[in-house]
């Protein structure tokens, strides 16, 4: 049986290339939408609400650390909506000039 | 059919590639809400993909908190001033710090339960929850010293870095202990250290580098994320973190090559602060041989101007004055004149936020120029207009090499056929730099409320001018 690869090692081949990913993309970001962009990666962050969910979802798991974890769901979600919905509100601001 | 953790896997895929393209968006304003669309999208298929998992079963809290917090972030959304973004952003960041904090404990205590424990996932958990503390009380800093609930002004004490070093290293020794042991003990002592840090480490910085704290916690909170990911072996939180991450070091690094600072000189040599005198600006400005002009004299020069640039700054934002520029920019406009904005990477709070505040007075984004495209028209404009900005324009950062901001790229206002500025008072700038543009001939200081008088401006061009 071929021997199996540490999944620790995979996740950390994973974490690296989005590096490159992330390096790449964000340097293309214009400077005008710079504040949009912080609000955008606040808002896609909140992406531990899933690791949140996890926590919160299990019974097996106990009331208390259920309720550990619907803290963190109610901060998590707190940011995705925030997040999103304020980054939309100031992309409508930007407008070109009317001709 | 079933849903597996393959199927998972996919829409996790999915939901990546989404927030690439999301982010991809905003490399043109033009693109951008589709962006933000892309990411929305991705954040949906990620939550239904995680809540069809095995794992979860019970659904009553996390509907609760799912529910509870999409009510509190609309309508602090909805809500919020686009002068307050800076404060909104940090207080967010500190929710994901916490977040992470508490799914890492969380995370320890369901698999204890489980006994599920290794030192790998230990090490992951350490990692997760003291970038979370860190990212936690920093933001909540940040947002202090933003609020202004406390002082801008960086808190420096004898031994501060020493102090930083020792709490870091005891830190690393508890989390060693913790992923060896599985102690509960080592584990709230390691939380609690970190947060410690959080406070120590952004408390030396002062308020005139709040861009940089803003980019740099933006950046933790990602790899706070990301470690999260590492933590529950999740493939989409590692590479949302990573993006984030390397999103708030390109950041810092843009603000601080714009202010001609190291990382390490923003972090450990904080200098700005609120302080100065705001002693009788007029009877200041004679004894250091400064020219001070009424509201008239500018409105006299810029409506037969040819072109004329307005340079915000903090601030504009500080007097709400963005909608009356708007009107000045349309009155000029309508008389001929060329209107533009001329931008500096650092005015204002955080990245990019003089552009917000100006599209939210409707002022369109073609009209706004960054200082690399706006600095060769300077020598051929009439009159520059400078709005609450002052560092960014002064020229000692090219003359005067003793001056602590000497190399740092600026705004040539000072080519300009006339330079007015709009000052409150005499106070230098965040860097407490003396401004060398006061002294020369062809700049003139206008006294006052930057909203007001720009009101001023507008109602003499309204009635005729001269």
């Amino acid at each position: 049986m071929p021997e199996a690869l540490d999944p620790s090692l995979i996740a950390l081949y994973v974490f690296v290339l989005a590096c490159f990913i992330g390096y790449w993309v964000i340097w293309g970001v214009t400077p005008s939408l710079h504040t949009p962009l912080v609000a955008l990666t606040n808002a896609i962050s909140g992406i531990v609400l899933i690791g949140a969910l996890l926590v919160a979802g299990d019974p097996q798991a106990g009331l208390l650390v259920q309720f550990i974890g619907f803290i963190a769901v109610l901060l998590a979600s707190i940011n995705v909506f925030g997040g999103f919905l304020v980054t939309h509100r100031m992309l409508s601001m930007f407008k070109k000039k009317k001709k | 059919m079933e849903f597996t953790v393959n199927h998972q896997a996919l829409a996790y895929l999915v939901a990546a590639i989404l927030f690439i393209l999301g982010l991809k968006g905003l490399t043109h304003p033009a693109s951008a809400r589709r962006g933000n669309v892309y990411a929305m999208l991705g954040m949906m298929i990620a939550i239904v993909a995680t809540l069809l998992a095995r794992e979860v079963q019970s659904y009553g809290f996390i509907i609760a908190g799912i529910g509870g917090g999409a009510i509190i972030g609309a309508i602090v959304a909805l809500r919020i001033q686009m002068t307050a973004m800076p404060q909104l952003v940090a207080a967010l960041h500190s929710f994901v710090g916490l977040a992470a904090v508490l799914v890492g404990i969380g995370t320890f205590l369901h698999h204890q339960t489980l006994g599920l424990l290794n030192a790998v996932l230990m090490g992951e958990i350490s990692a997760g929850v003291v970038i979370g503390a860190i990212t936690f009380t920093g933001s909540i800093i940040a947002f202090g010293k933003l609020q202004g609930l406390l002082s801008g002004a960086p808190v420096k004490f004898a031994g501060q870095h020493l102090l930083n070093a020792v709490i870091a290293i005891v830190t690393i020794a508890l989390a060693v202990h913790f992923a060896m042991t599985g102690s509960l003990l080592s584990l709230a002592l390691m939380t609690l250290l970190a947060l410690i840090i959080g406070v120590t480490l952004i408390i030396p910085i002062g308020g005139a580098d709040m861009p940089v704290i803003i980019s740099m916690l933006n950046s933790y909170s990602g790899w706070a994320a990301a470690a999260t990911g590492f933590t529950l072996h999740n493939n989409l939180l590692i590479i949302v973190g990573a993006i984030v991450g390397c999103s708030g070091a390109i950041l810092s690094f843009i603000m601080c090559k714009a202010m001609n600072r190291s990382i390490i000189n923003v972090v450990f040599g904080g200098f700005g602060s609120d302080g100065g005198t705001g002693d009788s600006a007029g009877a200041q400005a004679a004894e250091k041989g400064i020219k001070s002009a009424a509201v008239e004299d500018a409105v006299y020069w810029m409506e037969d101007a040819g072109r004329v640039i307005i340079v915000p700054g903090y601030g504009m934002a500080v007097s709400q004055a963005q909608h009356a520029l708007k009107e000045l920019s349309e009155l000029l406009g309508a008389r001929g004149v060329e209107v533009k904005f001329a931008i500096h990477p650092v005015a204002g709070r955080m990245p990019g936020h003089m552009n917000v505040l100006l599209a939210e007075a409707d002022i369109p984004y073609d009209q706004v120029l960054e200082m690399d495209e706006i600095n060769p028209e300077f020598p051929s404009t009439d009159v520059v207009l400078v709005v609450g900005a002052n560092d960014v324009v002064n020229p000692a950062a090219k003359e005067d090499k003793t001056s602590p901001i000497y190399g740092m790229p600026i705004l040539e206002a000072g080519r300009a056929r006339q330079v007015y500025f709009l000052k409150r008072s005499m106070r230098p700038g965040y860097s407490g730099v003396d401004n060398l543009l006061f002294y020369q001939d062809n700049t003139y200081l206008v006294f006052g409320d930057a909203k007001d008088t720009i009101e001023g401006m507008n109602t003499a061009l309204k009635g005729g001018g001269h």
